[in-house]
């Protein structure tokens, strides 16, 4: 039984949409759901997802060219790897506009906690529960989220020298 | 050299001359090393192309002990004040290169994070271009330098993104080293 097909069955009405293409599984689910299932992903014996690899996040808004419209416009997006079994699980958590906020791994993968401060630094998407979510690349002082679509591209805010 | 002719300027004219051929062979360099154009600077610093065959083989870690600022890689906004605080502690006469297209003009990245050419923060003395230039481009960046050394000049001047002029910046301490010359005159 793949990875997915055991969230599936585990989390049944948890889950939005799957998506399996090659062997590269994805599972797009709620947000309130995201803990359990991390959780059970990580503790359940027969998946064992020990390594988060990656946590990113997509701003949708535009998303090509304004055509296709997603019903919320961010999504967290999180890569786990079991280097026990070496197989994958993609999840997606869509993260609505007014309150962007979702919880926090930090408790169960270390490696979440400089990710989600990227996440928070780039999109502007809090972590519920996070022990330390401040910028991590940009300075304190830089005003609003960069990889936003809506970040004007040509926007500078130097701290010393000519504003331009 | 011209004033050679004249006996009154033979001295002053003479240990300017002096000055500059001391300082151009002795240049203690502080490597502000952010990115990739580091390689290559670690290249033209080895034995292949030995920098130090031009009297600049002894970089400083010190910015207090060094008299040329090579600002090697891409500059970000979050460094910009640590690299003008390196600016700051350096003691005049000073020089300034600018090695790679990232600190000459911002280069490829144009985005949120990238200074867009340091010359917008510190005077700059020479420009090496290049992605990242190579050992024989910064070679003759650096005989440029020693030129310009010789010569007794330093940039005063900082790029202004809004005019797209030089703007002169206001010295700090008050040396320069026409001062300096003017100094010796003064006692001869």
């Amino acid at each position: 039984m793949t990875p997915l097909a055991r969230v599936q069955e585990r989390f049944s009405t948890q889950i939005i949409e799957t998506h399996s293409f090659r062997g590269d599984e994805t599972a797009v689910i709620r947000p309130e759901a995201l803990r359990p299932v991390a959780q059970f992903l990580k503790e359940a014996p027969e998946l064992d997802f020990n390594f988060l690899m990656d946590l990113s996040a997509v701003d949708y808004l535009f998303f090509a060219g304004g055509r296709i419209q997603k019903p919320a416009r961010f999504e967290v997006v999180y890569h786990f790897f079991s280097l026990k079994f070496n197989h994958r699980l993609r999840l997606k958590v869509p993260v609505d506009e007014k309150a962007p906020e979702v919880d926090s791994l930090c408790a169960l993968w270390a490696s979440a906690n400089w990710y989600e401060r990227e996440v928070w630094d780039m999109f502007g998407i809090k972590f519920k529960g996070h022990p330390n979510l401040k910028r991590i690349l940009m300075y304190e002082e830089f005003q609003g989220h960069a990889l936003r679509k809506d970040y004007p591209f040509n926007k500078r805010q130097p701290l010393i020298g000519p504003q331009y | 050299m011209s004033a050679l002719n004249s006996p009154t300027g033979f001295i002053t004219s003479s240990f300017k001359h002096a000055l500059g051929w001391a300082r151009k062979f002795s240049i203690f360099q502080y490597p502000f090393v952010t990115a990739c154009c580091g390689m290559e600077y670690m290249a033209t610093n080895c034995a292949h192309y030995d920098q130090d065959r031009f009297g600049a083989g002894f970089p400083r870690f010190s910015p207090r002990q060094s008299d040329v600022l090579f600002v090697v890689g891409t500059i970000s906004q979050k460094m910009a004040p640590v690299l003008k605080t390196v600016y700051d502690q350096m003691c005049e006469p000073k020089w300034v290169v600018a090695f790679g297209v990232c600190t000459c003009t911002g280069g490829f990245y144009d985005n949120y994070a990238t200074v867009m050419g340091i010359d917008t923060i510190i005077p700059v003395d020479i420009y090496i271009p290049g992605c990242p230039p190579r050992p024989e481009n910064v070679l003759d960046g650096l005989i440029k330098l020693q030129e310009k050394i010789q010569r007794g000049e330093q940039s005063r001047t900082l790029y202004d993104p809004h005019t797209k002029t030089g703007r002169p910046v206001e010295l700090q301490g008050g040396y320069t080293i026409e001062g300096h010359i003017k100094h010796i005159e003064a006692k001869s």
